[in-house]
């Protein structure tokens, strides 16, 4: 097959990947640089679990054509704690309250809820619940994931992290 | 008042840290060297004889590795009543049935050489519809049985049956009767994560396989009886989990395509993944168990129920997993779901040609609750009765024996009802009530403390303390991301004197654990917790035996260093009684400590610093921290009349919704929903509450939007675009109410919350919707063309 030859920014990193060209982004991710968060859920972008960021926008990235990712910059979940390894405050909520489960949509779900942030800091509820509406949860019923997204919005609320070795 | 340091607290899920940072490994992620990748050809009838396959085209495709028929391997049954082979030779039964499997060493290909097999087939009669499928001259699914004898008929010999008292005595007691047929479809368990798993053999044929089940002894018992029908008697099955993206129910049975994966693996000699597409998820696993109730009940002029009879019949679909099995746990809420001295319940299971069903949380309870709770509302009616009352009148107590034997130990069921009338404003809403809004409310008794289904209900745990006082937990059990990780690590933490953080837990691995009968029936924190809290005495007490032999010797040490280092320095004059005798020592928080002097200065001492010194004392006499116990409680297995005290104790909880239904869409807001729910003791109450907020929003789907649309056997929606799960903006405003009544066996108090969360949940809204409106849907879901409709015909 013919594959296709792309320069992206990837986690702040300039990357080139050459894969077959009918992949998807999703695919590339997973497969040519071993980034595993980003999951195929049903691979049709009908429940959000392959969300990460292009140019500050949440993606289904099952359905984004890799060609038309030269150029951009593009977020996983595995971007965004520091390099440290700090996490970022929305890892850190979900952690608190509860709002990861099983944990097979987590990625995506604070994807979406970063780019939200990211575009707008002190959201309201509806806000939340519509950022993620694309985002499927079956273990959760949504609550402690809009309020862990509220938790991370305003930091200061947040309890301690215990810390695990 | 509490007196634990880590049970009761919300200690975050800081434990699995991976799940947030997209480093956890579930099935998709998993690759081994070489592996290859299966996909399965399933039938394109319904009901066909199998004429020919053809697959020497798919064969000579490049990079196709091994091709598989029924013919190719052992003619094997397997499943609930062995109904069934993993790969069909002959006659296919349901348009799920796996015809032939390719591996391949990509999943494109594999899947391109699937369209390249011919199948030709010849169709047969079939039949969709249960009723039709029990009359007489109805095509039979399945032509003769395991052992091979002709069958005469559809009906599975799985009579079930419950009587207890006397129905037409209870009928006479009765000043009012009702009777109602409700029905239940089918609902798809919707993990988020795919189904699938990966199956390698070694060069000796013994098998690792990375799965996520939530039985995985009893699966590997599976496989074994398996492997000993297909030459492969003997050789050594290790099942290993990675992370499990939800379970629900679909990964209580072993499924075909396991078997089908490790065939291929057997036949390529190399790992084989097979993962499920999300339309595979739909069509080709097993949901929940449909069914259909006639039920009749009584009670005397004071409200006390005199009876409740019901007949269930359930689409088997084409062969038998769990779902055929739900009516033994349908007969607990049947015969113990309020006080109801006189019972009769039957349950027929029928072969069609839909799709088999399985295990989905709360297994079988929300169907029959659904049943019961709506003749409940029908027949308070009836009496002139408030439905709150009614149930108060009726409800489950303390100390009570039920028909079916299940001995009520602690039961939160009157202050359940209570706070959800409160909540809910219920007698002001009844007073006055405003037109299109309603409320409704429905109870729920479920197994919380075990449930012997198996003659060992046990759970094993092995618990060890390292030199550096980190603790393993080799726990037999797994984790469906319901949280055990940290529950677990709470209550080990709390019961041995330790930091939840100093406590590292292994799940879900034959090869370092115990038996468990399985993480299911909201049993894993009641069995695991009490294993738990058995085997860290035991590990207590070596800690403490230890912390007598050398916490001396390490106090003198340490006085011995202060002299060479201060000359002047006095050694105090020590009372070493308090400290010879292990009992009177005690752990806390990681220190150990007389009991009799809690602070003391000296006597006082990391317990890391005692367990160090037992492994380095020298030649012959270093010991190590580690212990085992095996938990399996005085339950009972139900008997030949399905009677028995199955669990230790029972979870009791009522629904209360308040909704709003337009009249001209047909559309229903649920304003309030209000979820009470006797737990015994939250270990974590915001996990807990997340176990109870995801199993009110299942609860709600089935109610409401979900349903499997199977038509003449088909699943014709086998994707999140037309199968109607909730999404967050569908905002139900929940308000959990957690009573803690503490139970007398249970883990710190604890018992069981995984699934009692959705039982109640769609009979309520049910029943809010009839009040108001003055209609009653009784098939689920209860969608607005229903409603309009039966509006249209009430007019």
């Amino acid at each position: 097959m013919k594959k296709v030859s792309v320069s992206f920014t990837l986690n702040g990193d300039p990357v080139t990947s050459e894969v077959p060209i009918t992949w998807s982004l999703l695919k590339t991710l997973r497969e040519y640089f071993e980034l595993n968060g980003a999951k195929k859920g049903c691979g049709v972008g009908e429940c959000g679990a392959c969300t990460v960021i292009v140019d500050g926008d949440a993606v289904s990235s099952c359905l984004y054509p890799i060609p038309e990712i030269e150029g951009r910059s593009v977020t996983t979940i595995e971007g965004i704690a520091s390099a440290d390894g700090a996490l970022h405050p929305l890892q850190k909520s979900f952690l608190e309250n509860n709002g990861v489960q099983c944990g097979y949509c987590t990625s995506g779900m604070i994807m979406s809820a970063k780019s939200l942030l990211d575009q707008n800091p002190d959201p309201t509820e509806d806000e939340i619940r519509t950022s993620i509406s694309g985002n499927f949860c079956r273990c959760t019923g949504y609550i402690q994931i809009v309020e862990a997204i509220g938790m991370a919005a305003k930091e200061s609320d947040r309890k301690e992290l215990l810390n695990f070795p | 008042m509490s007196e634990y340091l880590y049970v009761g607290k919300s200690i975050p899920r800081t434990i699995e840290t991976d799940k947030v940072t997209g480093r956890a490994i579930y099935i998709d992620d998993l690759k081994r060297p070489g592996m290859l990748y299966g996909k399965i050809l399933y039938s394109k009838y319904a009901h066909a004889k199998i004429k020919n396959i053809d697959k020497s085209k798919a064969e000579k495709l490049p990079g196709v590795r091994a091709i598989l028929t029924g013919y190719d391997i052992p003619d094997v049954r397997v499943g609930f009543i062995k109904d069934q082979t993993v790969l069909k030779r002959d006659v296919v039964r349901q348009f799920r049935d796996e015809v032939a499997a390719v591996a391949a060493i990509s999943p494109e290909i594999a899947e391109e050489a699937l369209d390249l097999i011919k199948v030709e087939y010849e169709e047969l009669p079939a039949v969709f519809d249960p009723v039709e499928a029990m009359k007489e001259g109805a095509p039979l699914v399945h032509e003769v049985d395991a052992r091979g004898r002709p069958l005469k008929s559809n009906l599975l010999p799985l009579p079930w049956k419950f009587y207890a008292g006397d129905i037409e005595t209870g009928r006479k007691a009765s000043a009012y009767t009702v009777k109602d047929s409700v029905s239940t479809t089918w609902v798809n368990q919707c993990c988020m994560g795919p189904s699938g798993c990966v199956a390698e053999f070694d060069m000796n044929n013994n098998l690792t396989l990375y799965d996520q089940t939530n039985v995985i002894h009893l699966g590997k018992q599976r496989i074994m009886e398996y492997f000993a029908q297909i030459g492969l008697k003997g050789k050594k099955v290790r099942v290993v989990n990675t992370i499990v993206g939800g379970s629900f129910g679909t990964k209580l049975d072993t499924d075909i395509y396991e078997f089908i994966c490790m065939q291929l693996a057997l036949k390529t000699r190399k790992p084989v993944k097979i993962l499920f597409s999300r339309e595979e998820e739909f069509f080709a696993l097993p949901p929940r168990q449909p069914a259909i109730f006639d039920i009749e009940q009584g009670c005397d002029k004071e409200g006390r129920l005199t009876f409740r009879k019901c007949e269930a019949i359930l689409d088997n679909g084409a062969y038998t997993s769990w779902g055929a099995t739900t009516p033994s746990v349908m007969m607990m809420p049947m015969s113990s779901l309020y006080r109801v001295p006189n019972v009769s319940f039957e349950a027929t299971c029928v072969y069609t040609n839909n799709i088999y069903c399985q295990a989905m949380r709360g297994y079988g309870n929300p169907q029959a609750s659904f049943a019961v709770e709506t003749s409940m509302d029908t027949l308070a009616e009836e009496a002139g009765i408030d439905p709150a009352e009614f149930r108060l009148i009726n409800r489950n107590q303390s100390g009570d024996e039920t028909p079916q034997r299940l001995k009520i130990t602690s039961c939160g069921m009157e202050e359940c009802i209570n706070s959800v009338k409160e909540k809910l404003d219920w007698d002001k809403k009844k007073k006055d009530k405003k037109k299109a809004r309603g409320v409704g409310m429905a109870s729920l008794i479920h197994v919380a403390g075990g449930a012997r289904v198996y003659m060992s209900d046990g759970h094993g745990i092995m618990i060890k303390v390292d030199q550096n006082g980190w603790i393993d937990v080799f726990e037999s059990g797994t984790d469906q991301g319901q949280g055990s990780p940290t529950v677990i690590s709470q209550i080990v933490a709390e019961a041995l004197g330790f930091k939840p953080e100093d406590v590292s837990l292994t799940m879900g691995d034959t090869g370092l654990s115990l038996w468990d009968a399985g993480t299911h029936a909201s049993r894993h924190t009641f069995m695991a917790g009490n294993a738990a809290i058995r085997c860290c005495e035991k590990v207590k007490k070596q800690i403490l035996d230890m912390a007598v032999q050398y916490m001396p010797k390490l106090i003198k040490g340490g006085f011995k260093r202060k002299k060479r280092k201060d000359p002047d320095f006095v050694e105090p004059d020590l009372d070493y009684s308090l400290i010879s005798n292990p009992e009177n020592l005690d752990i806390k928080d990681r220190m150990v400590f007389p009991r009799s002097d809690p602070d003391h200065p000296y006597f006082k001492m990391d317990v890391r610093e005692i367990v160090r010194s037992g492994l380095h004392v020298g030649v012959g006499d270093s010991r190590v921290v580690v212990a085992e116990e095996f938990y399996d409680p005085p339950t009972e297995m139900l008997d030949r009349e399905m009677k028995g005290n199955l669990s230790m104790t029972y979870a009791f909880g009522t629904t209360g919704v308040e909704v709003e239904v337009d009249e001209e869409t047909g559309e229903i807001t649920i304003l309030k929903l209000i979820a009470a729910h006797d737990v015994g003791k939250a270990i974590n109450p915001t996990l807990l509450l997340g176990q109870v907020y995801g199993a009110v929003y299942t609860g709600v789907g089935y109610g409401l939007t979900e349903e499997i649309k199977v038509v003449n056997g088909r699943v014709m929606n086998p994707s999140f675009r037309d199968y109607k799960m909730l999404t967050a903006k569908d905002v139900i405003p929940i308000t959990p109410v957690v009573i803690e009544p503490g139970d007398e066996d249970g883990p710190f108090g604890a018992k069981g919350i995984g699934e009692p969360g959705l039982v109640p949940t769609a009979p309520a809204i049910a029943n809010a919707i009839y009040d108001a409106i003055g209609v009653r849907i009784t098939d689920l879901p209860i969608t607005p063309e229903k409603i309009l409709t039966a509006l249209n015909n009430k007019q």
